[in-house]
């Protein structure tokens, strides 16, 4: 099968890469361009590891194609942290543990930070429908709930 | 698999006919990339028409909305004149998956995928939508509830696809609502569901009803009957009965892990109900 060139921004910086038509834009991401933040959970939109910003929307990106992203501008976990600055989010949940194994944590912090710059000071109700796409199967999500607040509520003093 | 995004959708229907091979529409691709994961379908060609005039866009239209098939359930829940419009339709697209579904899932891309199950279908229904169809010999407007003609069917020939879903003009007191079964609180596929759509008079009297029922069926099901036990009333308990009877009697389900027949039968009822007080509510009524 023939690669197709795609021209996109990816955190800032305007990133060309070949991938196939059926390529994923998580394949992509992972396999060619070796950011391998973005995890591979399911790889059909059910667990949200692979959560990207695409075009200022959250979304899975196992479920978009390479060469859909053409002209896009992608987010991704890898463009969080300013430097050596953590982003909040990452230092909190950090901080309060708010993770074990990891896999899930790319995604949750990307998702999380894009429900905080729709809604800054959110409930815990809707932190937990907002994350509900975001699967973890080791912290119960307690810690992440009070994390993602604890992280809010610094944002919105700072 | 070719990738092709045409430039128009005159070319992408005389692409789509001409296609000896498998071929697939992308628009949110939240059904057809899993499918393609797990490799249910190898499409030899894959269409993008997200790009043509009209697929993103809501536009206002004779009174009511044209919503193009390239819009995402986040965008119509953004939208809030048309939430105020139609609360139930809006309300069943945005039970779609996740956040991060709903960034990138259609309401067009659920009426085509053809699931019994679809959330946004029944309130489309309700509402009397109109899908507009373009094919290789030109454009024609069908019926929503003509679109789904089995579990993973439509109605839709070679070469044809949905551009946009109308939603008509509501007079004074009309409202609608959508609710659905599920086991836990998100995240799920509706065991059976109900959308109800009213318009009342200045006594609070409904002059007309349409009621819908999903995952009870091969497909979404229009309840004519349950729309007519309601007409005249201003949801007594006479006439909730009677809708419960109608939708009871119209169901015809499957028992599978998620349901059994009776159950999805009691539940569509149960929903129908609800749903029908919620939307009387929202039209202004007063019980």
């Amino acid at each position: 099968m023939k690669t197709i060139p795609v021209e996109t921004t990816i955190n800032g910086d305007s990133a060309e890469f070949l991938c196939h038509a059926d390529e994923s834009l998580l394949d992509v991401l992972r396999d060619r361009l070796g950011m391998t933040g973005s995890k591979e959970g399911c790889g059909t939109g059910d667990c949200g590891a692979c959560s990207v910003m695409l075009n200022g929307r959250v979304m899975c990106s196992c479920l978009v194609l390479g060469v859909e992203t053409q002209g896009a501008e992608i987010e991704t976990i890898e463009g969080m942290a300013k430097g050596e600055e953590l982003h909040p989010l990452q230092r909190v949940f950090l901080e309060e543990a708010a993770l074990q194994c990891g896999v899930c944590t790319p995604g949750i912090l990307v998702a999380a930070k894009a429900l905080l710059e729709k809604n800054p000071d959110p409930t815990d109700t809707e932190v937990r429908y907002w994350l509900a796409g975001n699967l973890c199967r080791c912290t119960g999500y307690d810690k992440i709930i009070k994390a993602v607040q604890t992280a809010a509520a610094e944002m919105r003093s700072a | 698999m070719r990738y092709v995004k045409p430039e128009s959708f005159e070319a992408a229907a005389t692409l789509l006919r001409d296609e000896d091979g498998i071929s697939r529409i992308l628009a949110g691709g939240t059904d057809v990339l899993v499918q393609l994961k797990a490799e249910m379908v190898e499409p030899d060609l894959m269409v993008d028409m997200k790009h043509l005039p009209g697929m993103r866009d809501i536009v206002a239209e004779d009174g009511g909305f044209r919503v193009g098939a390239a819009v995402s359930g986040a965008e119509m829940g953004e939208h809030a004149a048309l939430k105020m419009m139609w609360p139930g339709v809006v309300e069943g697209v945005e039970l779609i998956g996740s956040s991060q579904v709903q960034s990138r899932a259609t309401m067009a891309g659920n009426l085509c995928t053809g699931s019994p199950a679809g959330d946004s279908v029944p309130a489309m229904v309700t509402a009397g939508a109109v899908a507009r169809v373009q094919g290789p010999d030109g454009v024609r407007d069908v019926p929503v509830v003509d679109i789904p003609t089995g579990p993973g069917k439509n109605s839709l020939a070679k070469g044809e696809f949905i551009t946009s879903i109308f939603l008509p003009a509501r007079p004074e007191n009309a409202s609608d609502a959508y609710l659905r079964f599920i086991p836990r609180t998100e995240m799920d596929i509706a065991v059976s569901s109900a959308a109800v759509s009213l318009e009342l008079d200045g006594a609070g009297v409904v002059t007309s009803a349409h009621v819908a029922v999903g995952a009870v069926a091969p497909t979404v099901l229009l309840v004519k009957d349950a729309g007519g036990a309601l007409i005249g009333s201003k949801l007594d308990d006479a006439a909730i009965a009677g809708l419960v009877r109608a939708v009871e009697a119209a169901c015809n389900p499957i028992t599978d892990k998620r349901g059994t027949i009776e159950f999805r039968t009691k539940t569509a009822g149960v929903l129908a109900k609800r749903a029908a007080h919620i939307a009387y509510t929202r039209a202004g009524g007063q019980a």
